[in-house]
């Protein structure tokens, strides 16, 4: 019976695992404005997904407050983009995404992971 | 006066911005302050700290920081250091618990669970360790749990699951000994102490390494002063460098570094570009000459306008372009970054599995410990970061170390792809040769001693434009020849120039020009041929009728050339001349620097069909040219090199560019290419190796075979020595020296 239970649990956290993290996504924050910032620290870029209107000039503003070296660089490898980003110091990206779809941003070593979702539908204000 | 930007947070309307303009121009000191709204931006100027200016933000309920244009390496490697101590710190306090309850542990000094006496003993170490999992490992939990909540996972996770689950299986079996049979009744507490103080320390040590693989960058951002010595209604001032202004009049003293770009408008000097291009000879230079910011002044002092500055300078676009090409990944890469990028979830799902299988087949008894034990070892050993720092370290050192010795590498696939290149056409006008006609040989006859034959030579061409008279010229100028005064000055077309000089009828030109002037030739005819032969021109002298002499001019060879196409061809390359020459001056040269194919005849238009034709032959192409007029043909071969006279060469135009203006550039840059690729091959496969071979070791696969399982400690360890070894082998690329081949 524990067995049973054990077994059951162990493919139901399996199964969590992958639908969390490789099947949902984080929910996009809408912007409409053109800055953004986007605070990097304990591992993460917040927020994760952000979603902009395609065609417009958007400047992201990071701001790492991780001292780990693996913050060091933001790479956004689809545009060709790699930025330092000193520590406590906001550093700007000003990007335009061209046509609608994904463009993911990430430190060199695709640990600390992020994305730039471009539509076709103005955000509401 | 200074100009201060500040990024705003917190300003959600247009009427925020003249209450954060008005705190700003409150503080004194501010002489003005302007907000811009769709910028969340403010810029201040004045004199005035600036964490005055952002105080008087925060004041006002907003939020700022400052936004620096110019980097502060200074700054940056204080912040690093304090985070490395801390680093040290976090593991020196998880070692002072893990270390002595381990050492007990194996002498058999620690209590065991069955008294009351022994439970307390427990439970307080139990509060400890979770003291060190707070204090040292805080940050791998906060990390882990921000990024699950973000649908992502990194080593964080890893590290917090595996040391969590040791600390809660510990207080289970000390709150509920009961649960597990005796012999399995084992806390694991100087488990996750140690591997904290390990991966603590690792990550110190790794950070101490890491800052080594950019010493490059930070070299070549050094070289920028930080003040300007500029000239302003007549007054001398040193200004920031950020308030040079287009166009300004600037002063260098002796062993002053220059502040931009500019050309010399007074004065002359020799200037060391050593820092740039690699070229070790100081360069001279006099009014109208470049000159570029980041190199030294030797001796003399001079008078310059600033012609590019900022970002514009040679400086500034070679440090953007080095740091970009350090950030990009080659081909070879890719495989690593698609692994990394789902490494962490499928390891959490095989430390399931691995949990699953010892409890469902796990030695009677021992199956639950054993379950908890094995996970959290899989949990412990998987290193995603070893992985995903292979090919990007050893791309830093690499194109960082090509910039070193002037050879500026455009990105990842240029660096992969130079090594693997198998044939290297060389332009000849400006690549192999000089690019311009130069004096190679003088030939006096009878009494005429070589100045003299120079002498008077450069003094009837002083009014010829002819390309051959400007190396003429220029021969008499570097031997400091005083010239004389030449009268009734001729120029016959196709044959060469008439005039006098001290009353005598001096001829210069080709032997047509002597012939139709009855004089007799035979006396250098031998000479002549000999130049003929190797593809020089011979220029006839004749003064008052008789032959003085004869002038070899040619495209002079570079004098490393022919060494460096050595190197190539060392290096197993096939090495091509290609030029709009005739064949009979191509195969001189060709044969000279020891050359075996040529194509000559070849209109620039051509060149790049030429190279697309040894491409279609199944050859990797390298095409070497300078970066202009070639500009077709290196876009059309796999890898374009560059090749310039110091900076003045254009860095956008090819794969690699060589600023060193010699062909040894490009075997160098065949060698680190190669060296890099084979770095990134050994991180790769020792990545790899040891997570494949790590993770089911962990898991206990031999246990039932050789019954041997991983210690949980030992995993940590290895976890932490991974990526440390990944570092330190990439570094060893700082220690290659230009021409050591591979």
């Amino acid at each position: 019976m524990n067995v049973l239970f054990v077994n059951l649990a162990g493919v139901a956290l399996i199964a969590f695992i992958i639908w969390w993290f490789w099947l949902s996504r984080p929910k996009a924050q809408r912007v409409r404005k053109n800055v953004v910032d986007i605070v990097v620290e304990a591992g993460t870029y917040t927020p994760p997904r952000i979603e902009v209107e395609a065609g417009k000039e958007v400047t992201l503003r990071f701001l790492r407050k991780d001292a780990s070296p693996c913050a060091e660089k933001v790479i956004f490898e689809s545009l060709g983009i790699n930025a330092d980003l000193p520590l406590n110091t906001p550093t700007d990206i000003v990007v335009t995404p061209v046509e609608a779809g994904e463009i993911p941003f990430t430190c060199q070593m695709q640990m600390y992971r992020g994305s730039l979702v471009a539509t076709n539908e103005s955000p509401p204000e | 006066m200074n100009t201060i930007r500040l990024s705003l947070s917190g300003m959600s309307c247009a009427g925020c911005v003249s209450r954060v303009e008005t705190a700003l121009n409150d503080v004194a000191g501010v002489i003005s302050a302007s907000v811009n709204f769709a910028e969340h931006t403010a810029t201040i100027q004045g004199d005035v700290p600036v964490a005055r200016l952002i105080d008087a933000v925060g004041n006002t309920g907003y939020g700022a920081a400052e936004l620096k244009g110019v980097e502060d390496e200074g700054e940056k490697e204080a912040a690093e250091m304090a985070h490395y101590r801390k680093l040290l710190q976090k593991a020196a306090v998880a070692a002072a618990i893990g270390v002595p309850l381990f050492v007990l542990g194996m002498g058999g000094l620690l209590p065991s669970l069955d008294t009351d006496g022994g439970r307390l003993f427990w439970f307080i170490v139990g509060g400890l360790t979770l003291g060190v999992l707070v204090y040292s490992g805080g940050h791998f939990f906060t990390g882990a749990w921000k990024s699950a909540r973000h649908h992502n996972a990194n080593m964080d996770t890893l590290i917090a699951l595996g040391t969590g689950t040791a600390w809660i299986f510990s207080m289970v079996i000390i709150a509920w000994p009961d649960w597990v049979p005796l012999s399995a009744q084992h806390a694991y507490f100087e488990a996750a102490a140690i591997i904290i103080a390990l991966i603590n320390f690792g990550s110190a040590l790794e950070m101490r390494a890491r800052g080594k693989t950019s010493e490059a960058i930070k070299r070549l951002i050094g070289l920028q002063p930080k003040t300007a010595r500029v000239i302003r209604t007549g007054v001398e001032m040193d200004v920031a460098i950020d308030e040079v202004r287009l166009d300004e009049t600037l002063r260098v003293r002796p062993g002053e570094r220059i502040a931009v770009d500019g050309d010399i408008i007074e004065g002359h000097s020799s200037v060391d570009e050593s820092m740039l291009t690699g070229e070790p000879v100081p360069v001279q230079k006099q009014q109208g000459d470049p000159v570029v910011a980041g190199t030294i002044n030797k001796l003399g002092t001079f008078l310059f306008r600033a012609r590019r500055i900022g970002k514009d300078t040679a400086l500034a676009q070679i440090i953007e372009m080095v740091r970009a090409a350090q950030s990009s990944k080659p081909a070879i890469g890719r495989l690593a970054d698609k692994v990394s990028s789902i490494f962490v979830p499928t390891v959490l799902i095989i430390a399931v599995l691995t949990f699953l299988a010892w409890s469902n087949f796990g030695p009677s008894g021992q199956a639950s410990t054993l379950a908890v034990v094995t996970t959290m070892t899989v949990l412990i050993i998987a290193c995603p970061c070893a992985l995903g720092l292979a090919t990007p370290i050893s791309i830093m050192v690499g194109v960082g170390k090509a910039a070193e010795f002037g050879t500026l590498i455009r990105n990842g696939d240029a660096l992969q792809q130079a090594g693997r290149l198998d044939t290297i056409v060389l332009d000849k006008t400006g690549t192999v040769t000089e690019g311009r006609p130069s004096v190679t040989r003088l030939v006096s006859t009878g009494d005429w001693k070589q100045d003299e034959l120079l002498r008077w030579a450069a003094s009837i061409e002083q009014g010829s434009e002819h390309p051959l008279a400007e190396a003429i010229l220029d021969a008499a100028n570097d031997r400091q020849l005083t010239l004389l005064d030449a009268e009734g000055f001729t120029a016959i077309a196709g044959r060469g120039v008439v005039a006098s000089v001290q009353g005598r009828r001096v001829l210069l030109g080709n032997r047509q020009l002597m012939r139709e002037n009855d004089v007799e030739t035979a006396v250098v005819e031998e000479v002549a041929a000999a130049l003929t032969q190797k593809a020089q021109t011979p220029v006839f002298v004749a003064v008052a009728g008789d032959m003085a002499g004869v002038i070899g001019i040619a495209d002079a060879i570079k004098g490393d050339s022919h060494a460096a196409i050595r190197r190539l061809q060392g290096l197993g390359l096939k090495v091509v001349l290609l030029t709009g020459d005739n064949k009979a001056t191509a195969d001189a040269v060709a044969q000279q620097v020891g050359i075996d194919q040529v194509f000559a005849d070849v209109l620039p238009q051509d060149k790049a069909a030429k190279v697309a034709s040894l491409q279609q032959q199944g050859e990797r192409v390298g095409m070497v040219g300078d970066g202009i007029n070639d500009a077709p043909a290196l876009a059309r071969a796999d890898v374009g090199f560059a090749i310039g006279t110091g900076t003045d060469v254009a860095i956008e135009s090819a794969d690699i560019t060589l600023m060193r203006g010699s062909l040894h550039g490009v075997p160098d840059a065949i060698n680190i290419s190669r060296q890099t690729v084979r770095n990134i091959k050994q991180n790769l496969f020792g990545a790899f190796v040891y997570n494949t071979l790590g993770i089911p070791v962990a898991a206990g696969v031999l246990f039932p075979f050789v019954g041997i399982l991983l210690n949980p400690m030992i995993a940590g360890g290895a976890m932490a020595m991974s990526s440390l070894t990944v570092v330190s082998n990439a570094n060893r690329l700082r220690f290659y020296k230009p021409g050591a081949e591979s």
